[in-house]
């Protein structure tokens, strides 16, 4: 199976043992967990992992219970890139030492927007402008939700969380979403990718791609959070087709700092007649209620401007220009 | 579902754990149970996939997939997501 | 006593000699991040790494906080890890110091005691690792470069002992002892390497019955760092405790252990008595003044005052047992306290020996002096002022202010 070419079945995935398992305390309809199952059938071999706080490390490990089938570490919530760094600078000595076997070990450090956007992006940059030899993957939910839906520097704009709350003064988050990818792009690293669940192919090619990749990769991965989002627990993975259709979240790689689209929002850059209003995407969450409200309206309009202005420039760095009018 | 409480003496050095979570059930967390038309279902296992729980697995000795009832939450993604609508979720 | 281990004589800063130890200690992990004035310990370890003296990765993070996480997963990961910090740099380790030491991890570190910030000070003083005090990691506090150098090794033997798996801090007083030239006799490469010996990971036992080394291993994976709910958390606090009690003896075995071999010791490894076995006044304290305070004794005793001197070496665990019988002869004692505890009944080491002899059948007067905050310096005149306030505790058996300064302009 050659994973990282995209040589493989579903099949072959279907049955290949689950390392993140059953019986995780996520709520009904979580994505993230969705997309740790399939990262971890991404892997190659033996597979240390680390999880900075948030929602899926607390969900996977209450003692004395864990998900985890693999050897995994939590120490805090902003510290999954230093985490990584420190195991995989061990593995290499003690490997030298001839104190472990002499295999290739992988680590995946797995974090969620608060872990990465904010509080942890030092140790994420930190460890990348080190160059470790690591995977980590950002599941974005886009706010801080383990710890009530709290707001953060992933959060997209007009969305109600509990601190960037819609009222009659504001209309939620006045803030756009931090560009993480492009951040990471900008460190001049090896590989960088965006995927979304619904496109399991992809992202699990994505995912074996940047285990294989000799030094550090940045995976940014959508997860729709039913809970936070107000949405329907049965179509978070529905969410992230519609965030990719709306170029919302576009998918696409950075391998050596070129960009380059993926297949999913290829196929809208050839034929944009096919991008999708991001009203669309925005009517199927209650975080975006207000937004259908005469008040609040416009900035439906500041969202599709922002998105399209972000697709446009995506577009010019992969070499595509988008021709005519935008959706 | 947990095991007895160990005093201090006993409990494992700073929590360090290894009892798989497959041992608790988060099945009886659902309200709706997915319902399966076996006429319908193409076995395209995006369902196995998408499940957050891992609810729904591929048995290749049986050339069929199966509903894992002690862990399915309910959710309904794969009722969703199912592209020959095969699967409905009623009322458990 | 004599050691039979052939010795050189290096000119080694306090820092230095650190660095030194660290070399000879076969550690396979550094992360740190330089601050003043621990800069010396991690420069010095670069040069030996940038040389081919070590065989140990350096890694250069990006803060303190992650050169802790990076330690701490380093070690979990079965690596003997080290590093060095010191005043804001420890301040920012803060929330991963306890994480260490509740992951039972035994990274060691050296701190260069330094003042806490506002107002920015870049010398030494105690507030740094006081700070920490109830951080789940030993403390050992030393007063010379020969201490420190001895201490370094000593360090890695007490937290990888088996019923101890606790983080250490060696500490040695910010510019004073960092970066004060001393004569300090280093061991032979392979006489320290076989003292430091290789990490011993303890075992655990899983729940399937299995007895599996204490590390992130995909051959044996293990969840470390989990959440434990209020029905489990405690019991896990319980062990850290445990542990901290077991260290007490361990510290003063590995001590025993290293007098041996290299012909030094520091008391019993827990405190050092410093002519106190007839003395009616004592000062206690940590660190280097205590070499200060040795000199100021010898003028006293010469004089027909009974002095001595009780530095307390290892301040977590706390020796309680071995300060009660250290004192019981002594009618005033003087706590010399290098921090503050704002708002406090008194600096901490007061209010710990303090409490200490309370249950005590002698009872001595013990009084408080906060002293040398921010590197302010304290002559053997004034320490001599602190005797004589002992002296007159005793004669009259009144205390006119529990709590003094030394120093300060009031």
């Amino acid at each position: 199976m050659a994973i990282s070419e995209g040589k493989f079945t579903i099949k072959d995935i279907a049955g290949k043992p689950d390392l993140f398992l059953s019986g995780h305390r996520a709520c009904a309809g979580c994505a993230s967990a969705t997309v740790l199952r399939l990262i971890m059938k991404a892997t190659r071999g033996p597979t240390i992992v680390t999880n900075a706080t948030g929602c899926m490390e607390v969900a996977s490990t209450i003692y004395p219970y864990t998900s985890w089938a693999v050897p995994w570490l939590h120490t805090a919530f902003e510290t999954a890139g230093a985490n990584a760094s420190g195991i995989e600078t061990a593995l290499k000595i003690l490997r030298k030492k001839g104190r472990i076997k002499d295999e290739q070990v992988d680590v995946i450090a797995f974090a969620g927007d608060g872990g990465t956007f904010d509080i942890g992006i030092q140790a994420l940059s930190g460890a990348v402008e080190r160059g470790h030899d690591f995977l980590y993957v950002l599941y974005d939910n886009e706010a801080y939700m383990n710890t009530g839906i709290q707001r953060s520097g992933g959060t997209p704009l007009g969305a109600f969380t509990t601190t960037s709350q819609a009222g009659s003064a504001v209309p939620g988050k006045l803030e756009n979403k931090k560009p993480i990818a492009d951040i990471m792009v900008a460190h001049d690293m090896p590989y960088v990718a965006t995927a979304a669940p619904y496109y399991w192919k992809d992202l699990i090619v994505k995912a074996r791609k940047g285990i294989e990749v000799d030094g550090p990769a940045f995976l940014h991965v959508f997860a729709p959070c039913p809970r936070g989002w107000r949405s329907d627990p049965a179509k978070s993975i529905e969410l992230s087709r519609l965030a990719v259709e709306t170029c919302i979240f576009p998918l696409w790689e950075a391998v050596n700092c070129e960009y380059q689209l993926s297949a999913p929002s290829k196929v809208i850059a050839l034929a944009p007649q096919k991008k999708k209003p991001v009203k669309e995407y925005l009517q199927a969450q209650g975080r975006f209620r207000h937004l259908f409200t005469p008040k609040y309206e416009k900035i439906i309009d500041d969202i599709q401007r922002f998105t399209d202005e972000r697709w446009n420039r995506l577009l010019k760095k992969c070499g595509l220009t988008q021709p005519g009018k935008t959706a | 579902m947990s095991s007895k409480e160990k005093s201090w003496k006993e409990a494992s050095p700073a929590g360090v754990c290894w009892k798989a979570s497959t041992t608790y059930l988060t099945g009886d967390w659902k309200t709706y149970a997915p319902l399966r038309d076996l006429e319908k279902c193409t076995k395209c296992l995006l369902c196995v996939l998408f499940c957050p729980d891992g609810a729904i697995h591929w048995k290749p000795e049986k050339n069929d997939i199966e509903f894992d009832s002690n862990f399915c939450k309910g959710c309904g993604i794969c009722a969703n997501e199912c592209p020959s609508k095969a699967i409905v979720m009623k009322i458990e | 006593m004599k050691s039979e281990v052939k010795q050189e004589v290096l000119g080694l800063n306090g820092d230095e000699a650190v660095a030194y130890a660290a070399k000879q200690s076969d550690i396979d992990v550094v992360a740190a991040y330089p601050i003043t004035p621990q800069t010396i310990i991690v420069e010095k370890f670069s040069e030996y790494a940038a040389n081919g003296e070590v065989n140990t990765e350096f890694v250069c993070t990006e803060s303190e906080h992650s050169a802790m996480a990076a330690c701490l997963s380093a070690s979990a990961t079965g690596a003997r890890t080290f590093t060095a910090s010191a005043s804001a740099g420890l301040a920012l380790m803060h929330e991963m110091l306890f994480v260490t030491s509740g992951c039972r991890a035994p990274v060691v570190m050296a701190v260069a005691n330094r003042a806490l910030s506002a107002p920015l000070n870049i010398h030494g003083d105690h507030s740094d690792t006081m700070a920490e005090r109830d951080s789940g990691w030993i403390q050992i506090y030393a007063e010379n470069a020969q201490e420190v150098y001895d201490s370094i090794f000593q360090a890695f033997r007490i937290g990888e002992h088996l019923d101890v798996q606790l983080p250490v801090i060696v500490g040695l007083d910010g510019f004073t002892l960092s970066h004060t030239l001393e004569n300090v006799q280093v061991l032979p490469d392979d006489v320290a390497k076989k003292f430091v010996g290789i990490r011993q990971l303890p075992t655990v036992l899983t729940h399937e019955g299995k007895n599996v080394p204490y590390k992130l291993d995909p051959s044996n994976p293990m969840t470390m760092g989990p959440v434990a709910m209020p029905n489990y958390y405690f019991e896990f606090k319980r062990q850290q405790e445990e542990a901290m009690r077991n260290a007490l003896k361990v510290i003063q075995q590995v001590h025993e252990e290293y007098a041996q071999l290299s012909g030094r010791r520091y008391g019993d490894g827990l405190l050092e008595q410093y002519r106190l076995e007839d003395a009616e006044i004592a000062v206690v304290c940590l660190g280097s003044t205590g070499g200060t305070v040795k000199t100021v004794i010898e003028e006293l005793r010469a004089e027909g005052v009974k002095a001595g001197l009780l530095r307390i070496r290892a301040f977590r665990p706390f020796p309680v047992e071995g300060i009660v019988k250290a004192l019981r002869k002594a009618k005033a004692v003087a706590v010399m306290d290098r921090s503050m505890s704002f708002g406090g009944n008194g600096g901490a080491l007061y209010q710990e020996v303090r409490h200490a002899l309370y249950d005590a059948r002698a009872h001595p007067h013990v009084t408080n002096y906060i002293y040398g905050l921010g590197g302010r310096d304290t002559s053997p005149s004034q320490i001599r002022k602190i005797y004589e306030d002992l002296r007159k505790i005793v004669q009259t058996k009144h205390v006119d202010a529990p709590i003094k300064y030394v120093g300060l302009r009031e």
